[in-house]
């Protein structure tokens, strides 16, 4: 049984060793360097472009502007391809531009034969903008008569909608309504590994696209789109990747070096991008406002949640236009005997682009919810885990929204197991009444996510397994590993079905979208469950072949045999080997009248879509006179139903508790509200944890077994990062009595809260 | 301009030509070292971290002219007759690795960390503060912390803060 252990990470030697290959680490003779011309304004137009100087260089050897692209909007967002045309994606992006709407938007592009050359010449193109005034914020950007970033307007979309009863009503009588507004900042995914790709020709036709991307299969289809060619003359390639979170779910720069190899005959261009550039001019978690308002009866029912949000998308819609909606209706999961009503708009602004970030969007809609329900909690005088657990979802409940029951539902367990383990009853009690300058406080939140992104999307995933001639196995599958260890985990699937060491199952980590099953990529939370029965079926089919095989090698009845730890068995006296799986495989291969090479492969949709759970808890320490917080214990406990991998798994869970704290306590792009100037696009300044500023994470699992997946497995890759930062906020209130309702929540807005609160 | 370079890599003698503007970094990824990551190539964020004469340094901040002279250990090194170093096996075990930018690096750090405590516990904060140079998103450096306190031993810490 190997679902359910702590196998080794396939890929663990070969990256501590240094021999993983990342896009950078595969170079190609004669690869051409490639360097965006960015704006140094948030917004206006490009009056004259001159490029007479940068070619002059000795080494350059093109230089494109926005007037020599083609003038066809794409659309970046890594969805798959919609047939209905309603539901397709924005597409507001072209190669180059000449209209500016963020400080870094790309008007030029040039190549030569290095990177220093590349870069002098890139400064040597000169350009003259006609200044155009500035949206930063949801109140400009969506005041009348604002300068409109896009043909259609600064509104992306709004969308509402209500369900589990009549929000006005219950408002109306409710005991006690309670209403705040919450703010949550521009954050950055800082994976370790920039934005990288590279592409060249393999012949008149064919581009190839090497990139560090989660999703290879969608990069193919917006390569081809953007330009103008038949899908099929696109190859992408996805090599390891230094991390993502999201934000290479997004096709950044793929189109271009397609392009650029297009240009000039083939041969191999780069871009490969700064640091600086990484942070300014790929994508961004979306801030946020939001206006809520929740009811809650005195017996201690959350009668109603009212939710009005603004949603910045900066420059282009990336995949801001899906965001609110599949984070507003993921939430519904969470209180589903209450009432509640979205009202979400999405909004261009002169900043950075935004897009997929863990947990796409959740993090934020959860951020005010869960800051709502301990306001609700407070008013009707319950205690926060008590006014939760009355209220969360339990097995058996229906989402008002789309009417689905919960057929798994741990949510209770996982606040009842972090109860017990933080001790709160006995700590909430020590933390009464305090008046020193530390003071001390504990805090929860709770979310409900989803697994996948049906049925907005299509869900589909591929898996194809190979007999080796020395009996063990190759999976090759369409989903992406990216640091999360879908890779180990879909091994030890294989081995469970198929009944061979986990060992014995190698998994080709790399895609090429010439021969990789097709699948949509790592997004979503959605591999391990959609991947789950593409394996499971063609491990079965495998195993059906084999056992086929043994019965003609041995005489025996395919039907009274198995297979075990890699050998041919009586299926009654499995310790017996009648037949090693090598030689099984050696006769498959070679006999010249029999066998032939054992291959299995499937391609299934899935129609599900089940809610995971989950909550954090903590216990804090506030230095009121040095407005510092620091965390004494944080966990996270979650159902995610079957846990395929515990060490993997816990993994997981420490990344996203890392990188919310860094969202609730350290991390905001500052960007002039004025101007739109970028402040900080840099690790230096960008307060991204380190070592020093992470406490020790800890996480526990309510294990639930799913009905619906392959392996009894549900999401658990984002979810991790949805509630620390609420929790966080809620252990500030509790230990300073100080509502605040920002993130982050750095020294220089907790001295705001507290001497507007007269702490200090 | 370029300069003759001699120094000893991952213990094998080299003499090379190099630009005098070259990084450490663009030296060894050049000789084929990519365990050698550029996450920032300023000296932010630690993906670069070699050993030079045993300490750990960001190599893209660091010449290559410097190097004439030293001795240079990078992750590639550490595995040698084709086993792990203690280190790297205490990282496999862990679960300590996930996308594995950062690993390479890390690993040097905490391989100069081990050397220089050996025989030691060591404390949380001690190895919070000596690795703090190194980057991970990650991770959340928690399993990071328990590799490197399974190859030292953990210290009894105080229950009190140790205030930074
Ligand atoms: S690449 Fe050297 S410190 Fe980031
Ligand atoms: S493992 Fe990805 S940055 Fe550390």
């Amino acid at each position: 049984m190997a679902v359910g252990k702590s196998v080794t990470r396939k890929d663990a030697a070969a990256k501590v060793t240094g021999r993983a290959r990342y896009t950078d680490d595969l170079p190609m003779p004669g690869m051409r360097w490639a360097c965006y011309v960015r704006s140094p304004i948030a917004h206006g137009r490009v009056v004259r472009i001159d490029t007479t100087a940068a070619r002059r260089l000795a080494g350059v050897e093109a230089v494109f502007t926005f007037e020599d692209v083609p003038d066809r909007p794409f659309a970046t967002a890594g969805h798959p391809y919609a047939l209905n045309p309603d539901h397709a994606d924005v597409a507001d992006r072209r190669l180059l531009t000449g209209h500016v709407r963020y400080q870094g938007d790309e008007v030029a592009v040039v190549v030569a034969r290095d990177r220093l050359t590349a870069e002098a010449a890139a400064a040597r193109v000169a350009v003259d903008y006609e200044e155009l005034p500035v949206v930063v914020t949801a109140e400009a950007a969506l005041a009348e008569g604002a300068p409109a970033l896009h043909p259609g307007g600064n509104r992306v979309n709004t969308l509402r909608f209500e369900a589990g009863g009549k929000v006005d009503e219950v408002l109306e009588r409710a005991d006690a309504v309670v209403e705040s507004r919450y703010r949550t900042p521009i954050v950055q995914h800082c994976h370790l590994e920039n934005h990288i790709a590279y592409a060249y020709m393999d012949d008149m036709a064919h581009i190839v696209v090497v990139t560090s991307t989660q999703i290879p299969h969608i990069v193919r289809r917006i390569v081809a789109e953007a330009l103008e060619l038949p899908l099929s003359r696109v190859k992408v390639i996805k090599p390891y990747i230094g991390g993502g979170f999201g934000n290479k779910q997004d096709v950044i720069l793929e189109p271009m070096v397609a392009f650029l190899t297009l240009q000039l005959g083939g041969v191999p261009v780069k871009i490969d991008l700064s640091r600086e550039e990484c942070f300014t001019s790929t994508r961004t978690r979306h801030a946020t406002v939001m206006r809520g308002r929740a009811a809650a009866g005195r017996d201690g029912s959350l009668a109603a949640l009212d939710v009005e949000i603004f949603s910045n998308t900066g420059a282009y819609a990336s995949h801001g236009h899906a965001i609110m909606g599949a984070s507003c209706t993921k939430s519904c999961n969470l209180y589903p005997r209450t009432a509640v009503r979205f009202a979400a708009t999405t909004h261009y602004a002169n900043v950075p682009a935004a897009g997929a970030m863990r947990a796409y969007g959740s993090p934020q809609v959860i951020f005010g919810i869960e800051c709502l329900v301990e306001e609700a909690a407070r008013a009707v005088g319950m205690d926060p885990v008590a006014f939760r657990i009355r209220n969360v979802a339990r097995r058996g409940d229906v989402n008002p929204l789309d009417g689905h029951e919960l057929l798994t539902c741990g949510l209770v367990e996982c606040l009842e197991e972090g109860r017990r383990r933080i001790d709160w009853d006995a700590r909430r009690r020590a933390c009464r009444n305090q008046d020193g300058d530390v003071r001390r406080g504990l805090g929860v939140a709770c979310f409900s996510y989803g697994t996948g992104t049906y049925p907005s999307c299509v869900e589909i995933a591929g898996a194809r397994l190979i007999l080796n001639q020395d009996g063990t196995v190759h999976l090759q599958v369409g989903a992406t590993e990216i640091g999360q260890g879908a890779d180990t985990a879909f091994s030890q699937m294989v081995s469970e079905t198929l009944g061979l060491d986990c060992d014995d199952v190698h998994v080709v980590s790399s895609q090429d979208t010439d021969v990789s099953p097709f699948d949509t990529g790592a997004y979503a939370s959605r591999q391990t469950y959609m991947v789950a029965p593409a394996v499971r079926q063609a491990a079965e089919a495998l195993k059906g072949k084999i056992l086929a095989h043994a019965a003609l090698m041995t005489g025996q009845a395919a039907a009274n045999l198995d297979l075990r730890g890699g050998r041919i068995v009586f299926a009654g006296t499995p310790e017996e080997a009648l037949l090693s799986l090598s030689d099984l495989a050696l006769d498959a291969y070679y006999h010249k009248q029999r066998g032939a090479q054992l291959t299995a492969e499937a391609s299934c949709k899935t129609m599900t879509n089940p809610a995971s759970f989950g909550c954090t808890f903590v216990d804090l320490e506030v230095d009121i006179p040095l407005c510092r917080v620091t965390i004494r214990e944080i966990f996270n406990v979650h159902d995610s139903g079957v846990i395929i991998n515990p060490l993997m798994a816990e993994g997981q869970v420490h990344g996203g508790l890392a990188m919310a704290i860094g969202w609730a306590l350290y991390e905001e792009m500052l960007i002039d509200e004025q101007n739109g100037r970028i402040y900080n696009g840099n690790l230096l300044d960008y307060k991204m944890p380190t070592f020093m500023d992470i406490p020790d994470l800890g996480c526990a699992f309510v294990q639930t077994r799913e009905p619906t997946g392959g392996y009894g497995n549900k999401s658990l890759g984002e979810p991790p990062i949805i509630t620390p930062a609420p929790a966080i906020r809620n252990a500030v209130w509790d230990a300073t009595g100080v509502k605040v309702d920002e993130i982050p929540m750095t020294p220089k807005v907790l001295y705001r809260y507290f001497s507007g609160a007269g702490l200090l | 301009m370029r300069k003759t370079v001699s120094c000893t890599i991952n213990g094998r003698a080299y003499t090379l030509s190099v630009d005098v503007r070259q990084s450490l970094l663009d030296m060894l990824r050049e000789l084929g070292l990519t365990s050698v990551k550029e996450g920032c190539g300023v000296g932010e964020c630690g993906a670069c971290t070699v050993l030079v004469n045993g300490r750990a340094i960001d190599s893209c901040i660091y010449l290559a002219v410097w190097a004439h002279g030293k001795t240079i250990r990078t992750a590639e090194g550490e595995a040698a007759d084709g086993r792990m170093s203690a280190v790297q096996q205490a990282y496999v075990d862990a679960g300590a690795v996930q996308c594995g930018f950062c690993t390479p690096g890390l690993i040097m750090t905490s391989t100069a960390f081990v050397e220089r405590h050996r025989g030691r516990k060591v404390s949380r904060q001690e190895i919070r503060r000596a690795h703090a140079g190194n980057l991970c998103r990650c991770t959340g450096y928690e399993t990071i912390i328990r590799a490197v306190e399974k190859c030292l031993g953990r210290q009894a810490e105080m229950p009190s803060d140790d205030g930074d």
